[in-house]
C-alpha cells in the first residue's frame, strides 16, 4: 500500500459506535482520565484526553466502545461532531495504515512533537514529503521501550583548536530492526535523572548516514552532534544530552527511541535534484542525502546536488575534508565562512545571492527539492535571499513559496 | 470444604472474616439448590461462554470463558472506596458515609435491600423456560449471562444482609430463596416480578424496560449514605448495562427483521407479515405499552412520604445525585406531577421531597425514550413512516394517582366502557400473545437465527456471530 498522499501524521482515534451503544454510562464511569462524556444523544471520546488504555473496553456491554478510525493528527473528529452522529463515519484510506492513539505511550513523545513543531515553524506551511520519498517508519521504539544500541565509533569532526566540538558517532543496533531514512531523527535518552529526580527527556539527533547504514549493510546509523557548552545567549551551560553523546566510548550502550520524522525526506525519483542549505550540525541530513546519492552514482539516475554550507571557519565545518574530496560534477559545494581572519564575513545567504542564476533555475525546476537545516538565525537571511532572487527575475516569492510547499519541494528544520 | 478465597472471587477479604464466611457457607448450598430448582431449565450441563467478574478493575471483571452455570463463580464485589467519601444529600449531608448500619435506620435499610434483592432471583425464575425456545445460540448465551448476573446480584444483596444485619439478615437471605415468582402462596415482593416472561419478545422488552428500572433503582442506591450498599450497587450497575443491551438490541433486531420482510413483501399488513413469520410493528408497540406501564408502577406512588424519608435520612438518593446542582436537601423545592381530576389530566406542584418516586420515574422515562428514538431509526432507515411512541404516563397504571382512571396512550381519560372497547388496540391481546408464542422455536445451529429476528451487528467479546456460544453436552 502506498503511503498517504500527504505524509501527515496519523493518529488512531477512539470512537464509540452510536448505532450500537446503549448509553449505559459504564465507559464514562470507568475511564480513568475522564476522556468520555455524553450529551442527550451520544457518548463520545475526547481525542486529546484518551490515552488508549482500553480500561473502558472490557466493561462495555455492547462492543460499541471498541471503535477506531485513523485520522490526521491535526484533524480528529471533535466532540461536537461525534455528538451529531447517528452512525460512525466510513473508514477512509487512512485506516489502511498503522497508527497509534495520540495520547498513548506509543504516540510520538511530547518533546519530539514540540521540537518538530518548533523546527518546522519556519517552513511557513504544512509539511509534506516528496512524492517519491520512501515510506518512513516512525516511532517504532517509544521512550517506554527504547532499543539499546552499541557505540561503534566516535570521532571529533572539527579541528582540535576549533571553538566548536562536533562529533561523528556511529551506533549499531545489532539484530534489532531500526530502519531510518535520510532526514529522519532518532531520540537518545541520557542516563540518570534531572534536577527534579525524573528520568531525562529524550534528545533528538538527525541521522547523518544513508538508509543502508553508515557502514553499508550493517545495522547502524551515524549522528553529527555538537557539544553544547553555552546556551543561545552565550551563557556557559553544559548540555546534558550532547555532552553525554560526545563523551561516549566505543562499546558503550545507548538507549535509543524513534525513528522520528516523516516529511523532511529526500526525493528518490531519477532526475530529482536537491538544494541543501545548512549550517553546523544542520549538515547531518545533508550528509545523509549526499551519501545516499554518492553510493548510487553508478546508477546514473541524474539530478543535481547543490550545497550551501555555512560555518565560522573551515576548521569548524563538520565533514570539511571528506566534502572537498567529492567530485565537482557530483555536487556543487558553496561554503560560506563568517570568521576567517582577513576575509569579509560571508553567510550562506551571501553565497545563495552569488549563485542567483543557479538558484533561480532550481527554484523553477519541478524536480528540485530544497532543504534548509541549521540554526534558526539563518532562516530569515535565506528567505530574504530567495525573495530577492525572485524579484530580480520578475517573480514573487510569496506566490512561489506556497507552490513549493504544496509540491513538498521546500523543507525547513531549524533550531 | 469450599475454598472461599478461590471459589468466590471477592474484594471484601472474605477469607479473613470467619463469621461472614460461615454464614455464606451455610447459604451457598441453599443458593445452589435454588439455582438447580429454579434456574434456567435443563441447563446445568451446558458449557456457556460467559463473562465472569474476577476482580473490580476494568480488566478483571470481564473474564470470558466456557463455564457450566452451577460452577459460575458468583463473586462479591464492591466498587473500591477512597475512605474520604461524604454523604451527598439529606440531613446528614457532609458527614462521613456509614460503614455500619445506624440502629435507627436498620429496619428501613434491610427492607430496601431485601426489596432490591428479591427482584434478582425473581427475574431468573421468570425467565427459566426461555432457553427451550432460544432464537439462536448467541441469544441463549445472552440469556444465561443475564441469569448468572442476576444470581450474582442476589449474592451481592445477601452479602450485605449477612455482613451487616446479623441474624435478621441471615433469615432474610434464606427467605430470598424461598419466595417464588408467580407463586400464589409465597410470591415475590413486587408485582411486576410475578408476571410471566412467556416468550423472547417479552424477555427483550423486560430487559430493555424493567431492567432499566433496576438501573435507576441501583443508581439511586449507589448514592446511599450506607457505603457498603452504595459501593455494591455501583458495581452492579456495570453488569446491569449488559442486560439493557440484551433488551435494546434484542427488540432492535426484531424491528430490523420485520422491516426487512416489510420491504421484501412491500406491505405493512399485519396478516401478511404474520404469515411471513415476523412480528408486525404495531404488535411490538403493544408489547412496549404493556411492559412500559407495568414497569412504571415499580416506582411507586407519585407522592410518597416513604421516599421523602429515605431521602432525608440519606438512605436513597436521586439518579446522579452528585451531578445535580441544588441544595441536596429539597426542603423548599417543588416538583410537577400529573394527577387526574374528573375527566381531566392536570399538573400539580408538590414538594419535591415527596415526589422523589416520580422524579426517578421521569429520569427513567427519559432514558427509555432515548432507546425508543434509537429503535425508530430502523424504520426510518427503511423509509417507513412507522414510529414507536411511549404511551402517556397514566396509561394502564395500577399504582399511584392514575390507578383509578383509564387513560389512553395519547393521554385521554376514558370511561370504563371505552377502555374495555379499546384496550385491545393498545395492549397485547390473547391472539397477539399466541401468535408471538407460535414463533418461539429453538434455533441452535451456530450462526443461524430464528426467522423473526435479525442477527446482531457484532458478536460477544469480539467473537464471530457464528461462534459456538453454548456447547451442549
Amino acid at each position: 500500500m502506498n503511503a498517504p498522499a500527504e505524509h501527515a501524521r496519523l493518529a488512531r482515534q477512539h470512537l464509540i459506535d452510536p448505532e450500537i451503544c446503549i448509553r449505559c454510562n459504564t465507559c464514562e464511569e470507568t475511564c480513568p482520565v475522564d476522556a468520555i462524556t455524553h450529551d442527550s444523544l451520544n457518548y463520545v471520546v475526547a481525542f486529546d484526553k484518551c490515552n488508549g488504555c482500553l480500561a473502558c473496553v472490557p466493561p462495555c456491554p455492547t462492543g460499541a466502545i471498541d471503535s477506531w478510525r485513523n485520522v490526521e493528527f491535526v484533524k480528529p473528529y471533535s466532540i461536537e461532531e461525534q455528538f451529531s452522529w447517528d452512525l460512525l463515519p466510513d473508514t477512509t484510506e487512512l485506516d489502511g495504515f498503522e497508527a497509534s492513539v495520540a495520547g498513548a505511550d506509543e504516540a510520538i513523545p511530547d518533546e519530539v512533537q514540540q521540537l518538530t513543531e518548533a523546527a518546522t515553524a519556519g517552513q511557513g506551511g504544512p509539511a509534506l514529503a516528496p512524492w517519491s520519498a520512501a515510506h518512513p517508519y516512525v516511532n517504532l521504539y517509544p521512550p517506554a521501550r527504547p532499543v539499546t544500541a552499541t557505540v561503534t565509533g566516535n570521532f571529533r569532526l572539527t579541528a582540535e583548536d576549533a571553538s566548536s566540538d562536533i562529533h561523528h558517532i556511529v551506533l549499531d543496533f545489532g539484530a534489532t530492526p531500526f530502519p531510518v531514512l535520510e532526514g529522519q531523527s532518532i531520540g537518545i535518552i541520557p542516563p540518570g535523572t534531572d534536577a527534579n529526580g525524573k528520568p531525562h527527556l529524550l534528545r533528538m539527533y538527525s541521522v547523518a548516514s544513508p538508509r543502508e547504514g553508515e557502514r553499508p549493510h550493517y545495522n547502524n546509523v551515524a549522528l553529527t552532534v555538537k557539544r553544547v557548552t553555552e546556551d543561545h545567549d552565550g551563557r556557559p551551560v553544559r548540555g546534558v544530552g550532547s555532552n553525554y553523546v560526545c563523551d561516549l566510548k566505543k562499546g558503550d550502550k545507548v538507549q535509543v527511541t524513534g525513528p522520528y520524522g516523516s516529511t523532511f525526506l529526500m526525493p528518490n525519483h531519477p532526475g530529482s535534484s536537491i538544494m541543501m542549505i545548512c549550517t553546523g550540525t544542520g549538515s547531518a541530513p545533508m550528509r545523509a542525502m549526499t551519501e545516499r546519492r554518492r553510493r548510487r552514482r553508478d546508477q546514473k539516475e541524474g539530478g543535481e546536488l547543490v550545497l550551501f554550507f555555512g560555518a565560522r571557519a573551515p576548521s569548524e565545518l563538520p565533514y570539511f575534508g571528506p566534502l572537498q574530496k567529492l567530485p565537482q560534477d557530483f555536487i556543487d559545494i558553496n561554503f560560506a565562512f563568517s570568521r576567517v581572519p582577513g576575509e569579509p564575513k560571508r553567510y550562506v545567504q551571501d553565497r545563495i545571492r552569488e549563485r542567483a542564476d543557479k538558484v533561480w533555475a532550481m527554484l523553477q525546476d519541478e524536480n528540485c527539492y530544497i532543504y534548509i537545516c541549521g540554526l534558526k538565525g539563518m532562516e530569515a537571511g535565506v528567505l530574504e535571499a530567495f525573495r530577492d532572487i525572485c524579484r530580480a527575475h520578475g517573480a514573487d516569492w510569496d506566490t512561489l513559496h506556497p507552490r513549493l510547499l504544496a509540491n513538498a519541494r521546500f523543507h525547513v528544520e531549524t533550531y | 470444604m469450599i475454598n472461599y478465597s478461590e471459589r468466590i472471587p471477592n474484594n471484601v477479604n472474605l477469607s479473613e472474616n470467619k463469621t461472614l464466611q460461615r454464614a455464606l457457607e451455610h447459604w451457598q448450598p441453599s443458593f445452589l439448590q435454588w439455582w438447580g430448582d429454579m434456574g434456567p431449565e435443563n441447563s446445568t450441563n451446558y458449557d456457556v461462554y460467559l463473562r465472569t467478574a474476577v476482580s473490580v478493575d476494568p480488566k478483571g471483571w470481564a473474564d470470558f470463558g466456557y463455564v457450566k452455570m452451577p460452577d459460575y463463580r458468583w463473586g462479591i464485589f464492591l466498587t473500591p472506596g477512597d475512605g474520604q467519601k461524604k454523604i451527598s444529600f439529606g440531613e446528614h449531608k457532609g458527614q462521613d458515609v456509614w460503614q455500619e448500619v445506624p440502629g435507627e435506620y436498620r429496619s428501613t435499610l434491610r427492607r430496601i435491600i431485601v426489596t432490591q434483592g428479591d427482584t434478582e432471583p425473581a427475574s431468573v425464575e421468570q425467565q427459566r423456560h426461555l432457553g427451550l425456545t432460544a432464537p439462536s445460540l448467541y441469544d441463549l448465551r445472552n440469556l444465561f449471562q443475564v441469569n448468572v448476573e442476576e444470581g450474582r446480584h442476589l449474592w451481592a444483596m445477601v452479602y450485605l444482609l449477612h455482613a451487616h444485619f446479623g441474624r435478621d439478615g441471615r433469615e432474610e437471605g434464606e427467605a430470598l430463596l424461598e419466595r417464588r415468582s408467580g407463586d400464589a402462596d409465597n410470591p415475590r415482593i413486587l408485582t411486576a416480578f410475578n408476571e410471566k416472561t412467556p416468550d423472547w419478545l417479552s424477555f427483550f422488552m423486560f430487559t430493555f424496560i424493567t431492567d432499566r428500572d433496576g438501573k435507576f433503582q441501583l443508581a439511586s442506591l449507589a448514592e446511599s449514605a450506607f457505603d457498603p450498599l452504595a459501593r455494591t450497587c455501583k458495581f452492579m450497575l456495570t453488569e446491569e448495562a449488559h442486560h439493557l443491551f440484551v433488551g435494546e438490541s434484542g427488540v432492535a433486531r426484531v424491528i430490523q427483521r420485520t422491516c426487512e420482510v416489510m420491504q421484501q413483501l412491500k406491505t405493512d399488513d399485519k396478516d401478511k407479515l404474520r404469515a411471513a413469520g415476523v412480528i408486525d410493528l404495531p404488535t411490538l408497540q403493544k408489547y412496549l405499552n404493556f411492559h412500559y406501564s407495568v414497569t412504571s408502577d415499580l416506582y411507586g406512588a407519585e407522592v410518597s412520604s416513604n421516599a421523602a424519608t429515605y431521602y432525608t435520612n440519606g438512605l436513597k438518593g436521586r439518579f446522579e445525585e452528585e451531578k445535580i446542582d441544588d441544595d441536596h436537601s429539597l426542603q423548599s423545592a417543588d416538583y410537577t406531577i400529573m394527577d387526574v381530576e374528573g375527566e381531566q389530566i392536570v399538573t400539580r406542584h408538590v414538594q419535591a421531597l415527596s415526589a422523589l418516586n416520580e422524579r426517578l420515574r421521569d429520569d427513567w422515562i427519559a432514558d427509555v425514550q432515548a432507546g425508543i428514538d434509537r429503535w425508530n431509526r430502523i424504520p426510518a432507515k427503511f423509509g417507513f413512516d412507522f414510529r414507536f411512541t411511549l404511551p402517556h404516563k397514566g396509561f394502564h397504571r395500577k399504582i399511584g394517582l392514575f390507578s383509578g382512571a383509564h387513560v389512553s396512550p395519547d393521554g385521554r381519560v376514558l370511561s370504563e366502557a371505552e377502555w374495555t372497547h379499546q384496550h385491545k388496540h393498545w395492549l397485547p391481546t390473547e391472539e397477539d400473545r399466541l401468535y408471538v408464542h407460535s414463533l418461539m422455536g429453538r434455533c441452535l445451529e451456530p450462526g443461524k437465527f430464528a426467522n423473526w429476528i435479525a442477527p446482531p451487528g457484532r458478536g460477544i467479546n469480539n467473537q464471530p456471530i457464528d461462534f459456538e456460544y453454548v456447547r451442549f453436552n
